[in-house]
């Protein structure tokens, strides 16, 4: 069953909400609507979607499912062939690989494209604090391990206090001690600072961890759209979990026996 | 899976609806499967929330081949209207520069008396043989001296030393050296080459991925075949620069080189021409000069799009 996310339909009115609260507190924040894309073949055909401010929505679907290219649409790295997009004029994105400019120290990067010299210093400090890095700030990006340098990148993403935080695949890179780490910084940061984020991811558990929302690409479209309203914080082994777990990989094609 | 909420609430909404939802709040309930709300939105310039933006997106839609060939176009074409027009109405003497129909008289001229084609042939047969040697061996002592430490120490200083001589100050003493044959001539214009090819190749190989070598090595790809394989197309970028600069000094070195007591070729017709004050035949062999510069970077492209099938566009752009 698919079922829509459009905030104006008054059929959603009918659908439970126990926690529809989290959600729907702030205004909206995103609005894309009929979005299509090809490159070859038509990647994203036909998106509407709607993320409201201090929603944490992530975006799983296989492999060239067309995921990324609707974050680098909503970012403004692409454009969209057709179709109407809303967003938020602050907008970050934190990448697969941390992009750092390799001749910047840490700090430098993190306030990169700033103006204001001082002032920016203190920010990137402060940012950098945030993700655990407070001694790094002088380092040269070469020197760090993955993982630093991947939260670098997302400090450089905070540090600008964006109203859309676009996340894709951002743990992809590192290993799965630092993986977790990195998911339990990000629930908290985004927790904290309320961005709207959209998250790209191809994991399953992340997305039940972090989102207050998941919604499913299938072949350029929207195949499922749902609240999840586990209470925080999240483990793999909560009740609820399981279901959900088994709902998603379901959605993605991959029944487990 | 019924006990799992449906996402995006209306009644928890308290965003009013935005002005341009209005026709799709006129409709009737759909189930609860509807299609995706995208088809029934109309598509407004109105933002359907204070303060949003539309994406702007820095990649452009490039333009087309046309358009590309008219920019490239643009300035010669002015450059050249210009000439014209300035050697027309008068403002440029006869004896600073002829006018455009007197270089193309001058051109026919030089082609039925002076046997231009010959000229031509004999200058581009030493300015290539010079570009050969030179641009070879600056690939191999640039791949030697990027592969290997010890390659680098062996070669490096003394390239960097010797680079710095200007090639046309060795002119006079290839001629006690060699004589006044063809031999001088290509060796100059060799030394020219030599250096721009060996710079581009030695940092091109020095700054091949480590990480993909290293990949190689676990799989065995090493030494020649390693080389050939995969070093040198990582290269290509640079080596093709180094190319182009190779070309570019071979014609510079070969005006250098005619100066050896010539009796044919583009210098000879040149020199010819100053000694006897003919503006019109310098122009020409200026112009062909541009066109053999237009020519090698044709060549260059062509090669960059044959072996490097992999090697999509610049990134910057």
């Amino acid at each position: 069953m698919t079922v829509t996310s459009d905030p104006t339909s008054p059929s959603a009115s009918a659908a439970p909400s126990s926690s529809a609260a989290s959600a729907a507190e702030g205004q909206l924040t995103v609005r894309v609507r009929d979005v299509r894309k090809a490159f070859a073949r038509p990647v994203l055909d036909g998106i509407g979607l709607d993320i409201h401010a201090g929603e944490f929505v992530a975006l799983l679907g296989a492999s060239g499912s067309g995921k990324t290219t609707l974050l680098r649409i909503l970012a403004g790295l692409e454009a969209a062939d057709s179709g109407s997009v809303w967003v938020p004029p602050t907008r970050t994105v934190v990448f697969q690989e941390p992009r750092l400019v390799p001749s910047q120290r840490v700090w430098r990067n993190v306030v990169v494209g700033r103006r204001g010299g001082r002032s920016g210093r203190a920010a990137a400090r402060a940012a950098l604090a945030e993700v655990g890095l407070e001694d790094w700030e002088n380092a040269w990006p070469a020197t760090l391990s993955g993982g630093q340098a991947q939260r670098v990148a997302l400090a450089r993403a905070l540090v600008r206090e964006p109203q859309l935080l676009l996340l894709d695949e951002p743990f992809a890179a590192l290993d799965a001690l630092t993986r977790i780490r990195m998911r339990q910084l990000i629930g908290d940061l985004c927790a904290r600072h309320r961005p709207a984020v959209l998250l790209v991811t191809h994991d399953v558990d992340e997305a039940i961890v972090l989102a207050d929302r998941v919604v499913v690409l299938t072949d350029g479209q929207i195949s499922l759209d749902r609240r999840i309203d586990l209470p925080r914080p999240r483990s793999v082994g909560d009740p609820g979990f399981a279901e959900f777990h088994r709902l998603l990989l379901a959605e993605l094609g991959v029944h487990e026996h | 899976m019924t006990d799992l909420p449906v996402a995006g609430v209306a009644e928890a909404t308290p965003a009013p609806p935005p002005v341009s939802e209005a026709a799709a709040n006129s409709q009737t309930a759909p189930p609860s499967d509807t299609p995706p709300p995208s088809e029934t939105a109309p598509v407004s310039d109105v933002a359907p929330a204070p303060g949003l933006v539309r994406p702007r997106s820095a990649r452009k839609r490039g333009h087309g081949r046309g358009l590309t060939l008219v920019l490239r176009a643009l300035l010669p074409l002015a450059l050249f209207g210009l000439w014209w027009w300035g050697t027309e109405t008068g403002r440029i003497s006869a004896n600073v520069l002829v006018s455009p129909p007197e270089v193309v008289r001058t051109f026919g001229d030089l082609v039925s008396e002076d046997h231009l084609f010959h000229q031509l042939w004999v200058s581009l047969s030493l300015s290539l043989r010079g570009a050969l040697i030179g641009g070879s061996l600056g690939l191999l002592f640039g791949a030697v001296a990027g592969l290997w430490r010890i390659g680098e120490e062996l070669l490096d200083a003394t390239m960097q030393m010797l680079r710095t001589i200007p090639f046309l100050a060795v002119v006079p003493l290839f001629i006690v050296w060699l004589g006044i044959g063809d031999t001088p001539k290509v060796l100059l214009i060799s030394l020219a080459t030599l250096f721009p090819m060996y710079l581009n190749t030695y940092n091109g190989v020095r700054n091949v991925d480590r990480r993909v070598i290293e990949a190689m090595d676990v799989f065995g790809l090493r030494g020649a075949r390693l080389v050939a394989k995969v070093i040198i197309p990582l290269a290509l970028p640079s080596i093709l620069t180094g190319l182009r600069f190779c070309l570019g000094v071979s014609v510079l070195a070969l005006i250098a080189a005619e100066q050896i007591n010539s009796s044919a070729g583009l210098g000879y017709l040149m020199y010819q021409a100053q000694s006897l004050q003919q503006v019109d035949i310098l122009v020409v062999v200026l112009a062909i000069y541009a066109i053999l510069g237009l020519l090698s970077d044709l060549v260059v492209r062509v090669l960059e799009k044959v072996l490097m099938p992999w090697h999509r566009g610049v990134a910057a752009r």
